[in-house]
């Protein structure tokens, strides 16, 4: 269900930046903390990209690994598990670094006409 | 035909977000506080918000938008508190119908009665992944869960415990008949969400109902949630 919901935001955001060319790849970057299932996530793009410009279209991912910051006391480490208070100072005014990542990073298009070289 | 690269670098909910901004200045503009109730499917958050809503919230004039799958069935049964509900269609294809999103919030505006209500409330769909993910213009998000489930669902369900101000535990009244460790549960939640408030609260017996209403009294006050 989630990784459907997701699909179908990654389907808009790359039509959107298509502007109405033929996409071939889509690489997004999903962090760890977001809990999206790859294969599912791949299964549901191909399910939500049809009839629009992204049908056929690959999808490409990266899985970005978590880190979190303790801001009190500036520790910083890594997260598999969702545990998010400081182990250092047990302090619970803690940020994501990075691994919260639902990011559409680029996408390969069919363009009819070369880019525009100056 | 040439292969071209485009950068994007763009979140796939930043539509969502954009538009959940728009509904809330619109919010803000009639000077209505909305709360997102969010939860899992069968968690009592309809009977709970009966509860809540039947003697009123102090000095606030609450309305409340109707986003559940069963909707229809929970709109009928908040009919009886002579209040305003509004009944949102989630039929929008696919996908719609495991959350609400900004957009069926935007489309809900014009049939909202904005200027004769002070606390908008917000009964989401019963699902505890997807709701998380999708902000609608809210202020303030509440997350319900019983212990007619498991105590470990704060480590199944990170995204959605992270995701709110507000957890209540509900139907406490069934805790000698379950396999349920409140202590288990609230260790769990505070690794997900360190320092998150918890209410415990039985619709049936109205253990948590005075506070859960003075939480609902305090939302215009503190209207804390960035959209
Ligand atoms: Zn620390």
């Amino acid at each position: 269900m989630h990784e459907l919901s997701v699909s179908s935001a990654v389907v808009d955001t790359a039509v959107k930046h298509a502007a109405g060319r033929q996409v071939l790849l889509v690489s997004v970057r999903l962090g760890h903390l977001r809990q999206v299932v790859p294969d599912s996530l791949v299964f549901f793009f191909d399910l939500c990209a049809r009839d629009t410009v992204c049908e056929g279209a690959r999808l490409e991912y990266e899985v970005v690994a978590a880190r979190l910051r303790c801001e009190p006391c500036e520790h910083e480490w890594g997260v598999t598990e969702p545990a998010f208070r400081c182990p250092l100072c047990d302090g619970a005014r803690v940020v994501v670094v990075c691994g919260d990542e639902l990011e559409v990073a680029s996408i390969e298009v069919h363009q009819e006409e070369p880019a525009c070289i100056v | 035909m040439h292969r071209v690269k485009v950068r994007v670098v763009e979140d796939a909910l930043d539509a969502n977000n954009t538009i959940a901004r728009a509904n809330r200045d619109d919010f803000d503009r009639n000077g209505v506080t909305v709360v997102n109730i969010m939860s899992a499917p069968g968690a009592g958050k309809t009977t709970l918000l009966e509860r809540v809503l039947r003697d009123g919230v102090e000095g606030l004039r609450v309305g409340v938008l109707e986003g559940d799958v069963q909707g229809s069935l929970d709109a009928d049964r908040l009919a009886h508190l002579h209040i305003p509900v509004t009944q949102l269609n989630t039929d929008s294809g696919f996908g719609g119908e495991c959350h609400l999103d900004a957009n069926m919030i935007r489309s809900a505006l014009p049939t909202l009665p904005l200027a004769d209500i002070d606390l908008l409330v917000v009964e989401n769909v019963g699902n505890l992944v997807c709701p998380a993910e999708f902000r609608i213009g809210e202020d303030a998000r509440m997350m319900v869960s019983s212990v007619a489930e498991g105590d470990d669902k704060p480590l199944k369900y990170p995204l959605m415990f992270r995701a709110c101000e507000l957890v209540v535990l509900n139907k406490m009244d069934l805790l000698p008949h379950v396999d349920f460790d409140v202590d288990r549960f609230r260790h769990f939640l505070d690794q997900v969400h360190p320092g998150v408030t918890v209410l415990e609260t039985s619709a049936r017996t109205g253990e948590g109902i005075e506070e859960l209403r003075r939480w609902f009294a305090s939302l215009p006050d503190r209207a804390v949630a960035p959209a």
